[in-house]
Order: C-alpha cells, then structure tokens, then sequence
C-alpha cells in the first residue's frame, strides 16, 4: 500500500486547515501538511510532493474581490504550471467552501469541456442576502464520476458556513453539459421532515406527528424543489459540490471537515451517536491514492 | 513604501498654568483628567524644571485614564447607607479579588486556576497539556458612533488579548453580549446625535460577524438585550476564549531585548480612544470623536495568528502583549515597567504621511502586536514574519534604567532628539487617588394590581414575542459557529436545530473528549430595584447554564464585566459598591473565582438638555472544563411518556420580572440567591446528569417556569402536561402567574426519562423537587392553575411562531 501525502494549501485569511488537516488524519492519511503558498511560490516546497491537493475554506485575502478570486488569480499567475503538472499525474484535488470558490474560478471546476480552462460558472452571493451557518442533507449523484463521493450514503448531513455560496453558470451551454457530464456530484435536498416542493413555512406549520410520518419516508428526493433554507444559497440546481470530468477535481460549499465526530451533529443528544457523514470524503481521497 | 512623519513636538505650558487653565487643557484636548491629576503632573514636571511634552503629557492622560487605570473601582469610596458610612478603600481588591483569593486559599490542592488579574486574561487549568484562557471587553463608545467599525475592533480587540496573554493562546471562541435599545423605537423620539438602535443592531452585529468568521473563531454563545436606557449607549461585549500550551505561560522583558511590532502599520484611527470611552457622549460626539473608532482588517489579524503560534513554539520572543487603549504607548508602557524602554519613532511603519510623533505613539491602530525580541532571534523571526507576508518592525530595545524614553529622527535626518522621557514609576503609581461619595438610597416600586394582568395563555404569548425573550436566530446563524471542528452543543437546538441552548460546549482539542462550557448570565432589570441582587442573580444564571449542559461549579472561572454610568453621581456609584459586594458574596459561597474583569463607565448620553444613563449592567460569563462531552445534555424535550421535574424553589420573585415589564412594572421582589441551596440543587442535578438520569434541563431565567417549559416543548417537537400544584414553592405563593413567571434563582425544568424517576427523587434527595408533568403526543402545552383548571392549553406551533416572528429580519 503506498503512503498518502496530503498538502493543505495555507494563505492569508485560509482558516479551516486545522479541522481539514485533521479529518484527512482521520481518514488514515501518512502525511498532512499544513503549508502556506508562499513556499511554493518560492519554490522551497513542490506540490510534486503530494498526493491530495487541499484548498480549505476561510476568507482568503479577506475575500475582497470576491470569495476565493484573489488566490485564484494568485494560483494561476504564479503555480498554474505545477497545478497542470499535478492534475496530469492523476492525482487529487479538493476544495472546500473558500477552496471550492478558488477552484471554480481558477476555471479548475466544472471543465465540461476538456482541456478548457475557462471559468464555467461563479460562486455568487447567498439569495438571502447574508452570511448564513446552518446544517444541510446532501443528496450524491451516482452518476457522477466524482472519486469523493463515491461508497458512500446516498445521503449525507453536514454543516454549511458561507455568504456567497450560491453556483451559477456562465450559460445554458454549461448548463447542458453539466448534467451528462456527472459534473453534478452534490446537491440539497430537503430534510427528511420536509416534503418535496414544500417550502419552510409551510414545513414549519407542519405537525410533528406528520413529521415522524416523513421522517420515515426516504430524505433525498430531489425531483421537486428543495427551498431555502433547506437549499441554502439559491443554487442553480441546488448544487452543492461540483466535480470535473475527470472526478478527480471536486469542490463544494458544504464543510465535511466539521461533521468527523459524532457530537459534531446538531442532534446527537436526541438521536445518537453515529459514525459521522464529513468522513466519507476525506476515506473516498485516501482510499483512491492507495488504489491508484 | 514608507511614509514621513510630521515632526512637529509641541510642549505644554503647564508650569505656570492655573487650575482653569489646566481644567481647559485637559478638555480641549481630550485628556480626561481631572484637576487633582493635572496638579499631580504639574507637580512632577516642577520638580524636573520643564513643561512636559505633548507627547508626555498624552501617554500619562492614556495611562491614568479610568479605561486603562481603573480608578473607580481602586479607588477610595466613602458608601453611604442609610445612617451608616462605610469608607471602602478600593474596592476591587475587597471584592472581586478577595473572593478569587479567598476561593484559592479554600480550594487549596483544587485551585485550577493558573494565572488570575494580572495579564491581559485570565488562565485557568484545561487539561495536561493545554491551559485554558479567557476574556470578555466591551467597546461601547465607539459602538455607539460607528456600530459596524465600534463592533468590528471590539472583537477585534478582544481577540487579541488572549494572544497577547501568557506567550500567546490560540484561540477557540468567541462570546458576544449586546444592549440595544428596542428596535422598534419611534424615530421621531430619537436625540440629536443618536444612531436608531435597529440600525445600531444591525451595525453590531454585521461587525462582529464579518471579523469573528474571517478570524476563523466560531461564536457559539451570547444574548441580546433590550432596555430604552441603552439609546445614547448600545453595550457591546465581546469575549474570547483561547487554549495555551502549559508552558507558555510566563512571561518577562529583559533589558536589550528588542522592541518589535508586527502586524499592521500606524496610522491616525483610534487617536483618543482611551481618553474617549472615559467620559459621556453627548450629541457632539459623531463630529468630535470619530477619529477615536479605528479601523477593522481581520485578514491582518489571522496572519499575526499565523505566525505567532510558530513564532511561540519555537521560542523566538519572551514576552508578548497587544496594542489596545494607548497603543504604543500603554504596550511598550505596561511591558518596559519593570525594566524601561527606549522607543524609536521614525522605525514605525506608517499607513500614510503625516502623523505627529504623539500620534504615532499613541494611535490605537489595531492588529498590532509588541513582542519583546531577544536579539539573537530577530533575524529567525524576521524571516517567518516574512514568510507569510507580515511586517515585523524592531522600534526600540528595553534598557535598565526604568525610563520610558521616546526618541524621533526628525526630517529622516541623522540627529536623534528625546521627545517624551518619563519615570516609569510616575507613569504607573504617579496617579492620585480620588475619593467618592456613594449614596445609597433603595427605591420603591409598586406591585402591578391584580386586575391589570391578563391571563397566563395569553401573558405567555406575549413573553415569548418580547424583545429580550424572542428567537435570536436571524443572528445566531449569521456567526459560524461551526469553524474549527469543535462544535458539541450549538446555540441552536432541537428536532429542528431551532430552540435556544443554554450554554454552548465546544471540543478545542480536535483527538480529545474533553470539553469546554460557555455560559453568560445578565440581568439589568432586577438592578431596578436593587443591584446587588441583580448581581447576585446574574452569577446564579451562569451557573445554572453551566450546569444545565452538563457542566460542575466546582469545575467553573467567572469574570466580571461591570457597564456603569457616571461614577461622580453617587446614586450611580452605590449601585456598584451592592454589585460588587454580591460578587464577593456569591462567588465565595459558590466557590467559582473571578479570574478577569473588565469596567466601563461613563455610558451616559446628554444631549444639554436630558441625560440617559443606562441601567447598571453586569455581565458574568461563566467557564468550564468538561471531562467527557459525550455527557452533555441539551435543553429540548426528547420522548413522549418522560417526566418533567421543576427543581428548585418558586417564591414570590416577579420583581424586575419580564412578565412585570411587559405589564409596565418593576415591583418590589427582585428574586434572591439561597447559595447553600442553589449550590447543593446544581451539584446533586450533575450527579444525575452523569448517571444518565437527564433527558433534557433548561433553567429558568426571563419569563420563568412558563416561558422555560414552552422553549423545551417547541425545541423538542412534543408538548407536555403540567401542574403547578407540584411546583416546590413558598407558602406565601398562591396566585398561578407568580408560579409561571416568577424568576426565583436556582432553578431548572428537568425531563427525566420514563422508568427512572426513582433513581432521579433519590439523587436529588435534599432538593425542593417536584414531578410536575410529563412529555405528551399531543403538540400542546397544557397547564393546571393551583386551582385545579386548565389555564393554559396552546398549540406549540403558536408559541413558536410567536418567540420566532419577531427577529425574523
């Protein structure tokens, strides 16, 4: 088996690296580290050295321009070289809330055409006008090449922490290939005590009797609509994580990093224990490198 | 790039000033000192032949301030009580700190706490490796003028206090504590000057949000009041909590280390500030005082993280405090007392042109950081600040002989002149003590009739709807309080992730089980009537949050935030003598020590024609250390067939009560504390907490038992059946609204599991207890009056729309 080296990418304003550095430990990675981009861009380290390239959430460079643009300009103009040669060897990259806003405009994520490296779509600001924290089901696509998110439930729970997390595509075109493509690895759905179609005030004047009933019905119905705030940001499609065609390029809005231990979710005091959904990402990464 | 400055020293005529002229230089020029300190000055500078710089004479009005020096509470107070004086010679070494010091010596081989008053937090123990470090500040005054930026810097600031304690802690969350006035208030009643409190609100909160998340610190705990006596003055506590390798405590500066800031540069926001938050706003302050709110880059502040905690573990500076209040000057100041420091003006970096070598020294810039630097390792640091692109400056060395000398290079020239030389002695112990006058006189509050209260259905509905009462979830999920992994229990909770929690646990250690509690406990209104028992009571509520989660006393630090008026106003100053005093009282009997504090005075709006003060407030935040967060206990109701207990007893208490506000009244029963009670109540409800025996305990503090059993029925999805006949009360409690809404201390509604109420009625043996009721199918909260009917019996869906309508924005 061969040991797995994970690089977890730091700058200015990068602030979830510890807990993503963390779950990759936990998913039995050898090696995790935390470095920041200046040793790279200087040349003192080499992405060549890793396995997983890691782009964790935050504000990098305070998200001035917009989330994650200025890293993204600062990777292409500076490491792009290095990130091509990466992506070449097959080898991995993730990117989480801020990290998946770099990814997509690096033009990285979609890439429904190949070889393009034209940014497809924008992360833009939330529907609701605000910074929002709050826990969200995700549905999986197993269509979707997406290495990430293979073996796992069809559907997960984890936490979403952003202002602008709402995808949008650049045109119908995209739009069209998207879908085919299995670039959609992601999506919200509603919660298991929501009907589909039904939006939250009419989910909140539902009865908890009627509640339970759905609960017992299978979460994860994505043919209707799933409404904010169970789709928090106004996604188009409700997309949550996008991978490239390939599935070894995968971003999302969504924190997997922040549900790796059962009190992690909000409602362990009242349902129990479980073994927590975020790890699945990080064991699919791992996993992968020791196949490949 | 680098930026000249203006090199222009002006010196004050000081010698030969009278006492109106030095009254007039001290209020021209923003110095809040009063006369007797002017004269102490005059008096130093007379002995040394000279008038003093501008640059002297604004480090020691930054030092002696009341932000920075504290006078108030160190100082002489002559209490008036009735016939009775009592002259009380500083009160916070009799009150806060003796009740640490006495809890200590009691404690003995249990004393946890580690470092207590002395550093910018204080330091308590968490586990083998790490210490555990905690702060709370607040950031009135420039909230009040600029709500986004007064906010912004607030948590900004007090962020880095525990970063700038010990040699550095690392962050883990952050506490945020608001009085607004009701955002509903008429604008056309607005003062001259006053932002509206909606607005204000809305500022606060976007401020702290957009610093807290940038920093990467979640905000797992808070609470939001609302009083119109907080118009001219919002309240803004910010609180922050930090983890610290065990030996990185200690700290000293050594003569020929190296002065060095790092961080961002200097420049002309926060001049004053210091000086500013030590008098009253008036409705000049926007135009006058604006240049005393600095300006907010939380990006700034993560890359000094950064580096810091690489710099920490590898020993590469032996001392380490924040640029607050003062700046530079109380930095260097406070960090070269024991030793002197010799500063070098012209090697500040700048943001731009132009500022004055006083300024310099004085602007409250923020996201700076003085580090004392031995020479050896400056190079080593210099590269790692390089490395992640912070800019580290040497301006100066400490030397030996106890001055504080401030030198400038003028014109980018060679020559070197001396612009402030000032004993350290004198900056630190020169300032005169004041003596007070604190009169006490209590006040008399009718009790609202009988025939002006409406029923209990209804007066529920409408406390659940109430300002202080209603949902704050527009602005608990605009924090993450989910960054860093750590999360256990969430502000929000429930079968929806929507009741209101009452402490927040969270798991700093990402391989460890162990846990930190977060609690706070306030009440203003109760010092309406008397503020000792509002003190009293708001320890009790932070306790009781502490021990609804899970948490033990015996385990839990308190600090003290005490938001006051004008202490010159003697009924102002009596009301924080009984608040202090309580706070020695309760904490010893509790045996939870203070171990930091903080005070703010003079937030008093006038606008020449009325005055509004706010209303004494005391903020106590409670923390503590959790063995096993798999023990924690959430507040929302779990099964249907459960018993529900009330735990504690029920007298007579509406004084200063929600219920009694929202009827347009104070009363005259402020609720008391029974410590021996209280404490025996709290610890038997850990142990059965520990054996499983508790589903579900939320305490009762605002709107009472009702209030408390309604947020555990809608949070939880099942309603519930009570009645009040089984409430342990006094005898003299006859009439159902005092049973539901009373805010006796000490209490708690308690959701047993079905099959164990033995085993719970054992381990609570010595209690008041009752079983009250139990977890029901049906979504309806009903309740049996004392008279044997059924006087409330509403769906839960209203009372949830009722508590969430109003702040939903």
């Amino acid at each position: 088996m061969s040991k797995v080296s994970v690089l977890i990418l730091r700058a200015a304003g990068i602030n979830c690296d510890e807990e993503t550095a963390h779950a990759f430990r936990l998913a039995g990675a050898e090696r995790v580290d935390p470095v920041h981009i200046n040793a790279f861009i200087q040349g003192s380290r080499r992405l060549s050295e890793y396995d997983v390239l890691v782009l964790s959430g935050g504000f990098s460079y305070g998200d001035d321009l917009s989330g994650g643009k200025v890293l993204a300009n600062e990777m292409q103009c500076k490491l792009m070289e290095d990130v091509e040669t990466f992506t070449g060897e097959g080898k991995l990259i993730l990117g989480i809330c801020n990290g998946f806003q770099v990814l997509v405009k690096m033009g990285l994520l979609p890439q429904t055409e190949p070889g393009g490296r034209r940014q497809e779509a924008t992360v833009f600001y939330n529907d609701s006008g605000k910074f929002e924290c709050r826990w969200v089901y995700l549905r999986r696509n197993p269509a979707s090449p997406c290495v990430f998110t293979r073996d796992m439930p069809e559907t997960i729970y984890i936490p979403v922490a952003n202002g602008e997390g709402k995808v949008m595509l650049a045109s119908e075109d995209v739009q069209a290939r998207l879908g085919p493509g299995g670039h959609i690895a992601l999506q919200y759905v509603n919660p298991p005590w929501v009907a589909t179609g039904e939006s939250a005030e009419e989910a909140a004047g539902a009865t908890a009797a009627a509640a339970r009933e759905a609960a017992g019905a299978a979460a994860g119905d994505v043919t209707g609509e799933t409404a904010y705030p169970w789709s928090p940001n106004g996604s188009v499609d409700a997309i949550a994580g996008i991978c490239d065609a390939t599935g070894r390029i995968f971003g999302l809005m969504p924190h997997p990093e922040r549900y790796t231990h059962p009190t992690h979710h909000p409602r362990w005091t009242r349902e129990g224990c479980r073994e927590p959904d975020g790890l699945h990402i990080f064991r699919n990464a791992v996993n992968y490198v020791r196949g490949a | 790039m680098t930026f000249e400055a203006d090199d222009t020293v002006e010196t004050f005529s000081l010698l030969k000033a009278t006492d109106d002229e030095m009254t007039r230089l001290s209020r021209d020029g923003m110095l809040a000192l009063n006369l007797e300190e002017m004269r102490s000055i005059r008096q130093h500078f007379s002995a040394l032949g000279r008038d003093p710089t501008d640059v002297e004479m604004e480090t020691l009005a930054q030092t002696w301030s009341e932000h920075c020096k504290h006078k108030v509470f160190n100082g002489v107070i002559d209490y008036v009580s009735g016939r009775k004086t009592e002259r009380i010679d500083n009160l916070f070494a009799r009150t806060i700190r003796k009740a640490t010091e006495d809890i200590r010596r009691t404690q003995g081989p249990n004393d946890r706490c580690v470092s207590v008053f002395v550093d910018n937090a204080g330091i308590i123990e968490f586990d083998e490796d790490f210490h555990l470090v905690f702060k709370v500040e607040t950031h009135n005054h420039p909230s009040a003028l600029d709500p986004y930026g007064g906010a912004n810097t607030g948590i900004g600031g007090v962020i880095r206090d525990p970063l700038g304690t010990g040699l550095g802690g690392k962050p883990i969350f952050n506490t945020d504590v608001f009085c607004f006035a009701p955002p509903d208030f008429p604008y056309d009643d607005l003062p001259e000057g006053v932002l509206h409190p909606k607005r204000v609100f809305k500022g606060v909160v976007a401020g702290v949000r957009d610093y807290g998340n940038r920093m990467g610190i979640p905000t797992v705990n808070g609470a939001i009041l609302f009083d119109e006596r907080y118009l001219g003055n919002p309240l803004v506590y910010c609180g922050t909590a930090a983890i610290i390798p065990v030996d990185r405590c200690e700290k000293s500066a050594e003569p020929g280390d190296l002065v060095v800031t790092i961080g961002g540069r200097t420049g002309r926001d926060g001049i004053h500030g210091a000086t500013f938050s030590s008098i009253e706003l008036t409705d000049a302050s926007e135009s006058t005082a604006t240049q005393a709110v600095q300006i907010g880059n939380p990006i700034e502040e993560k890359k000094i993280l950064d580096v810091l905690m690489q710099a920490r573990d590898r020993g590469l500076y032996r001392n380490i405090t924040d640029c607050g209040a003062g700046g530079f000057s109380s930095a260097i100041g406070e960090m070269g007392e024991d030793t002197g420091a010799e500063v070098h003006l012209e090697k500040a970096p700048l943001k731009y042109g132009g500022l004055k070598p006083w300024e310099i020294f004085l602007s409250e810039s923020q996201e700076r950081m003085i580090l004392a630097v031995p020479p050896e390792h400056i190079e080593s640091l210099r590269d790692l600040c390089a490395s992640e692109d912070v800019e580290a400056s040497v301006i100066g060395e400490f030397t030996g002989d106890r001055r504080l000398r401030v030198t400038h290079k003028p014109d980018a020239g060679e020559s070197r002149i001396t612009v402030a030389d000032l004993d350290m002695e004198f900056l630190h112990k020169g300032v005169p003590r004041i003596v007070r006058t604190a009169r006490w006189e209590p006040p008399d509050h009718p009790e609202p009739p009988a025939d002006r209260r409406p029923g209990p259905a209804q007066s529920l509905v409408r406390l659940l709807s109430s300002w202080n009462v209603a949902s704050k979830e527009w602005v608990v999920r605009q924090y993450d309080h989910e960054v860093q992994g750590g999360s256990v229990l969430k502000p929000l909770q429930g079968a929806r992730n929507d009741g209101p929690g009452d402490a927040a646990v969270v798991r700093p250690v990402l391989s460890s089980d162990r846990g930190v509690i977060i609690a706070n406990g306030i009440n203003p209104s109760y010092g309406d009537i008397d503020p000792y028992w509002m003190a009293a009571s708001a320890i009790d509520e932070a306790l009781r949050q502490i021990t609804c989660v899970g948490g033990r006393i015996d385990r839990t630090a308190l600090l003290d935030n005490f938001c006051w008026g004008n202490p010159d106003k003697p009924d102002r100053l009596a009301a924080l003598v009984r608040a202090a005093k309580a706070c020695y009282d309760i904490a010893v009997a509790y045996g939870t020590p203070f171990i930091s504090g903080k005070d703010s005075f003079y937030n008093e709006f006038s606008d020449g024609e009325r005055t509004i003060a706010i209303p004494p407030t005391l903020l106590i935040s409670a923390i503590c250390v959790m063995d096993d967060v798999g023990k924690a206990v959430s507040m929302d109701v779990k099964a249907p067939g459960n018993s529900i207990y009330v735990v504690g007893r029920t007298g007579d208490e509406l004084g200063g009560s929600r219920y009694y506000r929202m009827l347009g009244f104070i009363g005259r029963n402020a609720p008391t504390v029974d410590v021996t009670a209280g404490s025996g109540t709290m610890n038997r409800l850990h142990a059965a907490m520990s054996q499983g025996l508790v589903a579900a305990c939320h305490d009762c503090s605002e709107g009472g038992l009702a209030v408390a059993a309604a947020e555990m029925a809608f949070a939880g999805g099942y309603g519930m059946a009570l009645d009040l006949d089984a409430v342990p009360r006094d005898p003299e409690v006859d009439r159902d609204d005092t049973v539901l809404f009373s805010e006796s201390n000490s209490r708690f509604v308690v959701e047993v599991p079905g099959g164990r109420e033995a085993e719970f009625e054992a381990q609570m043996e010595g209690s008041p207890f009752g079983r009250v009721g139990t977890v029901s199918g049906e979504e309806c909260l009903r309740v049996r009056g004392l008279g044997g009917d059924e006087i409330v019996s509403t769906e839960l869906s209203i009372l949830k729309e009722a508590w969430q309508r109003p702040l939903r924005w």
